[in-house]
């Protein structure tokens, strides 16, 4: 399993556990008057789930057993399949940390807002990254 | 990579790149709006790209290549027209779903029943196929 691979796994399964243990904070909010800021994140917690551990898990193990390549570069470009993974952690845990703030508090709009956008920049480039990597690796018979 | 899954993860690469890119314009609006109507229509596109078009899209092609074969001889990985039918109905049933959800409700309704469609024909040529690994005698 190459060094990439165990990355995406091992931050897949960190999300996956951290939006559980957020979705214990939402559920216990109420009855445990805790912040309104974990009643606020309910968006946070589902990409958390569908980035952080589906697409995650998905990018990392399609990396590790799609067909190679070439012999040179087995699994497409290098630098593209690094900054792909780069562009996604950074992206979502901006997000994560972001929003349930503006959510809270959308008149701090101003760098927030911003924040927000590079995350959504961000994403997008991983996913445009990873489309560009592992596509020329499925090959027909 | 059989053909059909060739297809099957193309397709699902494609609705990667439209769904994240949907998605980050309604992430981008809700950090600075500029467009409170567009991110309302989005909302099902971006949902359907990426659940149906993405995840199970993706899931269907890599079942379909890597679940034991039917035998060495013939077509190995089953009838192969249920695999296209799949593909076909999967593809057809998420945009028609996409169309209708600007307010047209029968067309999300046909959508709906073709994504049906394409779950029983892809269940048709795999559940032959779930079972322990070496080639089977049907």
């Amino acid at each position: 399993m190459p060094p990439l691979a165990r990355w995406y796994v091992k931050c897949a399964i960190v999300y996956f556990l951290t939006a559980l243990l957020l979705g214990i904070l939402q559920a216990a909010h109420r009855p445990l008057g805790l912040s309104p800021i974990a009643a606020a994140a309910g968006p946070a917690q589902l990409h958390l789930l569908v980035v952080g551990w589906i697409t995650s898990m998905i990018f990392g193990v399609a990396y590790w057993m799609f067909p190679k390549y070439s012999a040179a570069a087995p699994r497409g470009i290098d630098a593209v399949a690094i900054a792909t993974f780069i562009c996604l952690n950074v992206g979502l845990v901006l997000r994560v940390a972001v929003e349930p703030v503006l959510a809270l508090r959308p008149a701090a709009g101003g760098l927030l807002g911003w924040l927000l956008v590079c995350s959504a920049v961000l994403q997008w480039m991983a996913g445009i990254g990873f489309v560009v990597n592992t596509w020329p690796r499925i090959k027909g018979p | 990579v059989p053909r059909p899954s060739v297809w099957l993860l193309r397709a699902a690469l494609l609705h990667l790149a439209l769904g994240f890119t949907v998605g980050a314009v309604l992430l981008a609006h809700k950090g600075i709006p500029f467009a409170p109507e567009a991110a309302l229509l989005l909302r099902p596109a971006h949902r359907e790209l990426l659940l149906v078009g993405w995840t199970i899209q993706l899931v269907m092609g890599v079942a379909f290549w890597i679940f034991p074969r039917r035998r060495l001889s013939g077509s190995p990985y089953g009838r192969e027209s249920l695999a296209w039918l799949a593909f076909a109905l999967l593809n057809a049933g998420l945009w028609l779903a996409i169309a209708g959800s600007a307010n047209v409700p029968w067309l999300v309704l046909v959508g709906r029943v073709a994504e049906v469609g394409a779950a029983a024909a892809f269940a048709a040529n795999l559940w032959g196929r779930v079972r322990a690994f070496g080639l089977s005698q049907i």
